[in-house]
């Protein structure tokens, strides 16, 4: 029977045939990375594969994981949402991943989402979203919008005395359902609702003069007006600079960002944006030891040392982390005995706290609220208190003020607390 | 500097003599006292700079004015090894240029991280803007004046009141003037007994500005207490006239304003559409790469502005001719090497040309990564034209505007003036009589391609000025172009002309009501129900050749 598998391998490795990996698998862990390489949305995911990349490298330089290599298999989706949820099958089913890092909009999140569920595979989220979801297969790295979104609108409100809001949005699920929190959590404070004005944009929408000129008179009746800015990639250049050629600037209407981050503005012209704000959980600018030997890191591995980091480089940085602990608390890449490991676990973030996942699959993270520079960096302006962990189901909706997620003790994502019912996998 | 700040403000002019006495020593108490307040800067929150900067304000000093631009322009900082602040000649660069505060001497170089901004936050830099204003109202430019009376409008107190009447007094700039009466105007509603009250509506009733129409309406709201916030009905009744005699020209300049919206959008898909117009009508090829072509131009504006640092200006005039060339060529070589092996078969053309401007993207994308490009905007381009208070209009858009204008008459010209010009208008109307003609039709195919192309580079140009500069720039537009090209009629310049400013004006005016989904939805329906009444377009085609095609 040995003679054989012995004689099988030789003549696999004397054809040097496709199957060579197979046997080389046994040594090694596959780590998935499921981001666009080509499409519009590889302006972002392109950074976030270099990313893992990097943290891949760099744990195999450290011996690898439980002695094995970590083989990072990459595959482009392409932009193109259902490919995601191909692309994931091929990752779980025909490579056989332990984890697959990836996925940036939430329309590829919510498309791969039935893939990762039904192969039971592990997924880590990197991006801020709208929450109102909670996987047992997703670790959700990003903010959540309580980590974001409404720590930003308090600042307006508190700090710069913010009385009239402009919900400007690109037209998918993330600004619709982000806005939907907003608006419930803005007319719970006593702002009504004429003061609030939402509207919503398509992809890349590139001619803003209309609605610029409509947040211009809608801030021109005298109340301190903020927009709160969903508008998501492309479409940001134009709006920011149409705001600046019709003479909008920070000091008079200001524009919060959420979907903002130094990698976009590295491809604009920032005079026009000086001043405009950004939340996140993390900026390129904050100065700590470890950011500064992360940014160091990173120029040395994409070998140009002016290339950005920004929040959801910050958020696969704190992902893989958790992942490489959980695998080594488990003493096994298994992905059902990693899920077990991973509530509870700690590692340090960026900005010098520390993430820890929760049992909702979210994590802790500290807020940030920077005002853009011009050289296209961020000054912090505000910061919470400590860490604020990730509600997956917003306080602030009707229907999911009484959803729980917890995978320890309930093992449900969406546990209803007064019917006391757990619908499971199904969001509706 | 001292002049300047002599007519400052107040407080400057009571101070005016004990600095003058003292200056003459290096170190005075005054010196010592601010630069000692400046020093607070340093670790201070927002809210206490703020503080800070009102009691530096308060006493005055001669170097004030320089410090506050630097602390706006993000130039002020402490060197770390003392903490002694110092201002920056430029906000980047290693190492920095230090001067002075006190003397504004140069105090040497030194490397970027040996000290450390001083920063500021929005309402800091909107309090440094009303203090800088005032240094302003003395300047000898009157656009500086009015921007300074402007500023001051916003923040009327006692102090700026003064202020203003003195200038009133003294300035011959009728625009300032007036500016200066509006601000006294606002301030008499305040205080002043009624007839001075009615007085100051009345001059305010022909004003367009939105500040002076909320202060008015303001008169007019109810107070907690049942009354109204102006207790005298005649002023009252003044003021809602008033109120709405403004509102009416302003609504009047709002749709205006619309309607150059709808020219400026109109503008940008001529632009586009010309060149498929020529390509489209001449060649009869469905150019799918035109789109690429377009991204050709603007990475071309890019790169012509990478090799002219500090040109901005001139670079895009040097773009200009550099998109067309280089679009152009691309054009003929792409029409030379596949597209002419593909005539008279539309599906396999269709397929080829995308195929084509996958191609053209993956290269882009190969060379420039796939990250967007910054085109910086020239100063000539930014900013705004400001016709009165109610209506402005940007610069960018402006000169689109007229540059579609002028790219069209060009375009128009060759082809009605030129001998190629003439031979593409007929391979256009009739291949196979041209070519009885002894015209050279592959010729006259390989130019019309290339100046379709070339037209579309400069499209580009004016594209990088509005919208991103990145693989997928030609993909976003390629749809609004044949658009175009189908509603004005294949082939035909004025119908590309017509139709594309028509579609810009109704898509501009349903905005606002149906937002910018619906309004292209509604902008695509009409299209459909509009091609089922007239096949060919706003400017069909005509004669027998015509219909074999």
């Amino acid at each position: 029977m040995k003679r054989k598998v012995l004689n099988t391998a030789a003549w696999l490795v004397t054809t040097g045939s496709l199957f060579s990996g197979v046997l080389a698998a046994q040594s090694k862990i596959k780590v998935g990375v499921l981001h666009s390489l080509s499409g519009t949305m590889a302006i972002s995911e392109t950074t976030l594969k270099d990313t893992i990349l990097m943290m891949i490298d760099a744990q195999n330089k450290k011996g690898g994981l439980l002695g094995k290599k970590l083989e990072p298999v990459v595959v482009d989706p392409a932009s193109n949402w259902p490919l995601f949820a191909e692309k994931a099958a091929q990752l779980l089913e025909k490579d056989k991943v332990a984890v697959v890092f990836g996925c940036w909009t939430s329309v590829s999140r919510k498309s791969v989402l039935p893939v990762f569920e039904k192969d039971n595979g592990l997924l880590f989220y990197p991006v801020q979203y709208e929450g109102e979801e909670s996987s047992k297969n997703v670790i959700y790295t990003g903010a959540a919008p309580n980590q974001q979104a409404i720590p930003a609108v308090d600042y307006l409100m508190k700090e710069v005395g913010v009385k009239r809001w402009v919900l400007e949005g690109t037209d998918y699920v993330y600004p619709r359902t982000t806005n939907k929190i907003l608006e419930a959590y803005l007319l719970q404070k006593g702002v009504s609702s004429a003061d609030i004005s939402i509207n919503y944009t398509p992809f890349g929408h590139s001619d803003w003069q209309t609605r610029v000129a409509a947040i211009k008179r809608f801030g021109s009746v005298g109340k301190k007006t903020a927009v709160v800015s969903t508008i998501n990639g492309d479409a940001n250049v134009p709006f920011y600079k149409e705001l600046g050629n019709q003479k909008i600037s920070a000091e008079n209407i200001p524009v919060v960002a959420f979907s903002v981050g130094e990698e976009e503005l590295s491809g604009l012209d920032t005079k026009p944006l000086v001043g405009h704000l950004a939340a996140w959980n993390y900026f390129q600018s904050i100065s700590t030891p470890v950011n500064k030997t992360f940014i160091d890191q990173w120029h040395g591995f994409i070998k140009n040392s002016k290339r950005t980091t920004n929040d959801p480089m910050e958020a696969h940085y704190v992902g893989f982390n958790l992942w490489v602990k959980a695998v080594q608390k488990a003493g096994t890449p298994d992905v059902n005995k990693v899920l077990a490991a991973l509530p509870g676990l700690e590692t340090p973030n960026l900005t010098g706290g520390i993430a820890k996942v929760l049992p909702n699959h979210h994590i802790t993270k500290p807020v940030y609220i920077g005002e853009v520079k011009a050289n296209g960096q961020f000054n912090v302006v505000w910061k919470s208190g400590g860490a604020v962990p990730g509600d997956a189901w917003s306080d602030f909706l009707p229907g999911s003020k009484d959803i729980d997620a917890d995978w320890v003790k309930l093992n449900c994502g969406n546990y209803n607390r007064s019917t006391k019912r757990c619908s499971g996998q199904n969001y509706k | 500097m001292t002049k300047r700040s002599s007519k400052g403000g107040q407080w400057l002019l009571l101070l005016l003599p004990l600095w003058r006495g003292l200056s003459a020593h290096a170190q005075s108490p005054d010196n010592e006292t601010f630069l000692s307040a400046l020093g607070e800067l340093r670790e201070a929150t927002y809210s206490d700079k703020e503080k800070v900067l009102e009691r530096l304000g308060q006493a005055g000093h001669p170097n004030l004015h320089a410090v506050l631009v630097a602390l706006i322009e993000d130039r002020l900082c402490y060197r770390n090894s003392d903490q002694r602040v110092f201002v920056m000649k430029a906000a980047e660069g290693d190492p920095v240029n230090l001067v002075d505060a006190v003397s504004l001497q140069d105090a040497g170089a030194t490397p970027a991280d040996s000290v450390t901004k001083i920063g500021t936050n929005n309402s800091l830099r909107r309090v440094l803007r009303t203090m800088v204003a005032r240094f302003g109202l003395s300047s000898p430019d009157a656009a500086v004046r009015l921007d300074a009376v402007r500023g001051m409008l916003q923040s009327l107190d006692a102090n700026t009141v003064a202020l203003l009447r003195e200038r009133m007094a003294v300035d011959r700039d009728p625009r300032v003037k007036k500016e200066a009466a509006t601000g006294l105007a606002l301030a008499d509603l305040d205080g002043g007994e009624s007839p001075a009250r009615r007085r100051a509506i009345a001059s305010l009733r022909e004003s367009l500005s939105q500040d002076v129409r909320n202060r008015l309406a303001a008169l007019l709201e109810k107070t907690p207490d049942g009354g109204f916030a102006e207790r005298d009905e005649d002023v009252r009744r003044a003021a809602a006239a008033a109120v709405s005699n403004i509102d009416q020209w302003r609504n009047v300049y709002s749709g205006v304003e619309m309607l150059f919206f709808g020219l400026s959008l109109g503008s940008v898909l001529v632009l586009i559409a010309i060149g498929l117009a020529i390509t489209f009508g001449v060649v009869g090829v469905i150019n799918m790469a035109h789109g690429e072509l377009m991204m050709l131009g603007a990475y071309t504006t890019y790169t012509v502005q990478t090799v002219m640092p500090g040109h901005t200006g001139i670079s895009i005039l040097v773009a200009i001719p550099a998109a067309f060339l280089v679009a152009g060529l691309t054009g003929v070589l792409l029409e030379r090497t596949i597209i002419r092996f593909l005539y008279g078969r539309p599906l396999e053309t269709l397929l080829a040309t995308f195929g084509l401007s996958l191609i053209l993207q993956q290269t882009v994308r190969s060379i420039f990564s796939a990250l967007n490009r910054s085109v910086v905007t020239p100063a000539w381009m930014s900013g705004s034209l400001r016709l009165n208070d109610a209506l402005e209009i940007t610069y960018n858009r402006l000169y689109i505007v007229l540059f579609t204008l002028i790219v069209f008459g060009i375009s128009l010209l060759v082809l009605k003036r030129t001998r190629i010009g003439l031979n593409i208008r007929a391979v256009s109307q009739n291949r196979a009589m041209a070519k009885a003609m002894g015209i050279r039709t592959e010729l006259v195919d390989a130019m019309a391609f290339g100046l379709g192309s070339g037209i579309a580079g400069v499209a580009g140009v004016a594209l990088s000025q509005l919208t991103n500069v990145g693989p997928n720039l030609g993909q976003s537009y390629i749809i609004d172009s044949f658009m175009i090209v189908v509603f004005g009629g294949v082939g035909n310049l004025w119908g590309a002309l017509i139709g594309g400013m028509s579609m810009g004006i109704v898509n501009k005016l349903l905005e606002p009501y149906a937002g910018a989904v619906l309004a292209k939805i509604f902008l695509l329906v009409g299209l459909i129900l509009f091609i089922q009444a007239r096949p060919r377009g706003l400017f069909p085609q005509a004669g027998r050749a015509a219909d074999d095609k």
